[in-house]
């Protein structure tokens, strides 16, 4: 019986790789079966249990959602390590955003280190530069 | 003894700036090999999604993703600048600033405006004093990031290139070459750039489900993530190996100052013994 390579990767680590001789996905519109020699597909999942299926057993991998692309000899599963939702990502959004208003704000705070290194390292340039240009060596 | 006081106490200062490199280089060292695993374990991911991405350029899909599209004309580009929280990482990220602002000069050579991202401290201090604009800032992310403290920030420029704000995103980090190198690179997101898939000219395209467009979006907002995910954890990693040379070098010249200051201090040591022997010689040679 011929058989399929099976990846399936979270973006932290590789959960599985191997060959298989079928693998289930929990697909976003139903459980999908695939076999050796499927035809090429793209598909959302949805959080559920992948089972690859091998000689020596059977894996079971939870994802908590994720993709799956499958090609005729190749299945590639990425599992999401992140909880996903609109709403939720749209406040992290926003959040994000508040952070870079507050940054462009309080950039005339002399008391901020970052700043200082930063108004330091210009001088020192500025210096260097200076000594260059009359041939000196600070 | 009164000689060399000055001498002395700078000796001891410098052995403690010594004492503390030191003990940063032996943290970095060993926070380095972690940030090396993290950084090798999230490596499938992204290579594994590219690969589909090199697919994916190859299918013939009746739905063109704008993410896949070349955009007309460029009049606005955002960067996601990955940098670190911290200091004392030798020119780490000097390095990749350097190599930001000779690109950011030639896009406002070219009229072309730019709009920011900044991951970590030292990016957001530096380029917010440059008077660009900062769309979103992420900071203190620690030395283990989730990835799921970066889908606000990256997000933030996605939807700025969904509404024709910018036609390009990229990302700037320090890619990690090995513990001695680190090279900063700058790296197109969006439009995305085809890959090379060999084998692949024949007329097919994917069963998307549950329709091409959701599909679609998923997996480049995710390619995307991940992009953006594994430039910060090779940062990670650069900085903590950079910080392991730059400690290693500090400590090292710290030995160098201690050892010709004591050769200083013995020399004023066996001046003022010779002088006062010659004083006495010469008081008792008087009497």
């Amino acid at each position: 019986m011929s058989t399929i390579h099976v990846d399936v990767v979270s973006a932290t680590e590789s959960l599985y790789s191997g060959e298989a001789n079928c693998v289930f996905a929990p697909g976003s519109t139903g459980e999908l079966g695939i076999y050796p020699k499927h035809v090429a597909l793209l598909s959302t999942l949805k959080p559920g249990e992948v089972r690859v299926e091998t000689d020596k057993g059977v894996e079971s991998i939870y994802v908590s959602g994720g993709i799956v692309e499958v090609q005729p000899n190749v299945v590639t599963i990425f599992s999401d390590t992140a909880i996903r939702a609109h709403d939720l990502d749209e406040s992290k959004a926003l959040e994000a955003k508040q952070r870079a208003e507050e940054a462009m704000a309080d950039s005339d705070n002399g008391h901020d280190v970052g700043t200082t290194q930063a108004a330091l390292a210009e001088a020192m340039a500025q210096l260097q530069m200076i000594s260059k240009m009359r041939g000196k060596k600070l | 003894m009164a000689v060399g006081k000055e001498i002395k106490t700078q000796i001891a200062s410098i052995k403690n700036t010594q004492k503390i490199t030191s003990a940063m280089e032996m943290v970095a060292a060993s926070k380095m090999k972690k940030a090396q695993n993290r950084m090798l374990a999230s490596r499938p991911y992204s290579e594994k999604i590219s690969k589909v991405i090199g697919h994916l350029t190859y299918a013939h899909s009746e739905f063109e993703h704008p993410y896949m599209k070349e955009a007309g004309d460029v009049k606005r580009v955002g960067i996601i600048i990955v940098s670190s929280d911290r200091g004392l990482c030798g020119g780490l990220n000097t390095n990749l600033f350097r190599s930001l602002l000779k690109q950011v000069a030639d896009y406002q050579a070219k009229g072309i405006e730019v709009d920011i991202c900044t991951i970590g401290k030292k990016a957001t201090a530096f380029f917010k004093n440059l008077g660009l604009n900062i769309k979103s800032v992420l900071t203190d992310l620690g030395d283990t990031p989730h990835f799921d403290d970066l889908l606000g920030t990256v997000k933030v420029m996605l939807d700025a290139y969904d509404e024709g704000e910018i036609q390009q995103l990229s990302v700037a980090y320090n890619r990690f070459e090995n513990t001695m190198t680190q090279v900063p690179t700058v790296a197109q997101l969006v439009p995305m750039v085809a890959g090379e898939v060999d084998d692949m000219d024949h007329h097919w395209d994917y069963i998307y489900e549950p329709d091409a467009e959701e599909a679609l979006n998923a997996l480049l907002v995710r390619y995307i993530e991940a992009l953006v995910y594994q430039g910060l954890v090779e940062n990670i990693a650069c900085e903590q190996s950079s910080r392991m040379i730059s400690m290693k070098s500090a400590t090292d010249n710290a030995g160098d100052m201690v050892q010709e200051l004591e050769l200083v201090y013995n020399k004023a040591r066996q001046a003022a013994i010779t002088q006062e022997i010659s004083e006495i010689v010469s008081g008792a040679s008087a009497v």
